[in-house]
């Protein structure tokens, strides 16, 4: 039974991509996280790490040969995994939605704005004809685009990337979803852009009480905007805590690096940055042990052998057998 | 290169439209009947500008009147063989999986006999008339827009933008339809241009093989050209003329063809 209470409630969620005469690729593994109505959660970790697929699995959207999705889902009574997938259309875009990276190829080049808006509207909402296109207008309103009965007349590349995501964001919204998945959803804008339709994001969930899940490999969206936060390594969780106790006091080595590696503006001009070592396709599988341990300055012996577990406290969930103190610097 | 190649088909398009305004006598009217023998077939000059055939036609009346027949052909054949090949290729490109197998199984064996070999088949099996021509043609051709479209469709259905409306709950059939279908039909409508070229050619070629019109009157380029065979020496005008115009015709698709090629497939831009 779902726990009450939790709008959105995944439990150990798995997706393993197999292929015939291939090995299996373990892409999430054993994630887990809640998201109430209101709330905005950051899935935080870099390219590779599992967070678009975890976010597809909860929609449904993966293809249904050559992938396996294990776990729960729960969504209101439900276990989204398990619904007919007739259900599940009914579900995606009414109750909870996607908004995705790449503005430029998410919209159909071939159909008008307006269409796609009112297309939504149509398909859940009943409605038609005029009404559905003075909602579309109203709704591109909402997210601030300009002129909206001219745009709903235009075709996507009439459009600049921030109006295209903002159209994209309408869509998405247009059924007052109660779950807002955004995948990288700024990564492809550039920064004033950025900084505008996160702005966006925060003031409509704000208003409808929608809970946000923020896909993002940029900490710095994180600090502005969510309440918890998940990092991802290699499809696992490896540290959640509330956003402001993550940035004062990153435990995981990962989380450290992540945050080192930020650009800051306090720095004195011209310092290096502080990569983390290694990339990501030096994966380990978790089952040798930490998946992180080869780009991980804090090794220490258990973490080659044994998979560390997610140890929860009460301010945070940790994976990991040598943490950074409280007092430690992060490791430059 | 794509002017040139609007510039003819409007031409003939044009031509045939205003074959009887154009034309100087109708297309079975014998104005030289008195005057031609079989040594004597007179070739172009002021009053015939493109000569006499060896029935006393007016050569000119009868290519201008062709121009009606060849259109009509090439074009009824393309809408015939796009529409059935069409059909099958949503199929496929709808479905998937055993639908697309079985259909394109179908296709592969039909691609697997040789266009005219089995135009001709079709044709003599249906009897001799402009319709079975018009059938034969589009019969060939409706594996070539189903391979296609299902390709096109296929590799749509793996676009963000289908991914984004799924996500939104968008049924299936309205993004077949709506979003994968409008997306796909580029190539196609390069490949409409580019067949009626060769469908022109094809009813030509029919003709000429004897498995169009069983009448002998009738003006068709390519029956033209069959029935002068005999005369080719004493008149070579009576092959030149026809002959011209189906290269003319079939040119003027295949360069606007290739211009829309350029503009609409991606992989020839840039």
């Amino acid at each position: 039974m779902p726990a009450a209470g939790h709008l959105l409630d995944v439990r150990d969620l798995s997706v393993v991509f197999t292929r015939k005469g291939r090995r299996d690729v373990r892409a999430v593994d054993g994630v887990s996280f809640t998201v109430d109505a209101g709330e905005t959660m950051g899935l935080v970790g870099e390219s590779g790490s599992g967070k678009s697929v975890t976010s597809l699995a909860v929609m449904g959207l993966l293809p249904k040969r050559g992938v396996r999705v294990g776990g729960e889902v729960h969504f209101d009574g439900d276990d989204l995994l398990t619904l007919p997938p007739e259900r599940m259309r009914d579900i995606r875009g009414q109750d909870i939605a996607m908004v995705f990276q790449d503005p430029m190829s998410s919209l159909n080049p071939v159909v008008p704005i307006g269409i796609q808006v009112t297309e939504v509207l149509e398909r859940h909402q009943d409605m038609k004809g005029e009404a559905a296109r003075k909602a579309a207008a109203e709704l591109l309103d909402r997210v601030g685009v300009p002129d909206p009965n001219r745009r709903l007349k235009e075709y996507p590349h009439q459009l600049s990337g921030g109006m295209r995501q903002r159209a994209l964001i309408a869509m998405a919204l247009a059924c007052r979803p109660r779950v807002l998945i955004a995948d990288e959803p700024t990564t492809a804008l550039d920064v004033t852009i950025q900084a505008q339709i996160l702005e966006l994001l925060k003031e409509l969930v704000r208003d409808s009480g929608a809970a946000l899940v923020l896909i993002t490999h940029d900490l710095g969206i994180v600090a502005g905007l969510c309440d918890g936060v998940h990092v991802m390594y290699s499809g696992k969780i490896v540290e959640s805590a509330l956003r402001h106790t993550l940035f004062a006091e990153p435990r995981h080595p990962y989380t450290g690096g992540l945050l080192g590696s930020v650009p800051r503006l306090d720095a004195p001009r011209g310092a290096a940055l502080h990569p983390i070592p290694g990339s990501p396709a030096d994966l380990r599988p978790w089952s040798q042990g930490c998946a992180f341990a080869p780009r991980c300055a804090n090794r220490v012996d258990p973490c080659m052998q044994e998979t560390p577990a997610l140890e929860t406290s009460p301010d945070r969930a940790l994976r990991c057998y040598n943490p950074l103190r409280a007092d430690e610097e992060v490791p430059a | 290169m794509a002017l040139i190649g609007f510039g003819l088909i409007a031409f003939f398009v044009l031509v045939a439209i205003f074959a009887p305004l154009i034309a100087p006598y109708g297309p079975t009217d014998r104005p030289g009947a008195d005057v031609i023998t079989p040594t004597n077939i007179p070739g172009p000059s002021a009053e015939y500008w493109f000569g006499l055939d060896e029935l006393g036609h007016d050569e000119f009346s009868r290519v201008v009147f062709g121009a009606r027949q060849s259109l009509l052909v090439g074009v009824v054949a393309l809408l015939l063989g796009m529409a059935g090949g069409l059909l099958l290729g949503v199929l496929a490109g709808a479905f998937g999986g055993k639908v697309d197998g079985v259909i394109m199984r179908i296709v592969d064996v039909m691609l697997s006999i040789p266009g005219l070999l089995m135009a001709i088949a079709i044709a003599a099996l249906l009897g001799r008339s402009l319709l079975s021509v018009m059938i034969a043609i589009a019969v060939i051709n409706i594996p070539i827009f189903a391979r296609l479209l299902r390709g096109q469709m296929l590799a749509q259905r793996e676009s963000d933008y289908v991914l984004a409306a799924t996500s939104l709950g968008v049924r299936r059939r309205s993004i077949i339809l709506g979003h994968v279908l409008p997306n796909s039909m580029s190539p196609v409508i390069v490949q409409a241009t580019l067949t009626l070229a060769t469908a022109i050619i094809e009813a030509a070629g029919l003709s000429f093989l004897g498995l169009g019109s069983p009448d002998p009157r009738v003006p068709e380029w390519g029956l033209m050209l069959a029935n002068t065979q005999r005369y080719l020496a004493s008149a070579p005008h009576l092959a030149f003329f026809p002959g011209m115009a189906i290269v003319l015709a079939a040119l003027g698709f295949t360069l606007l063809g290739e211009r829309l090629r350029e503009a609409l497939d991606p992989k020839y831009r840039r």
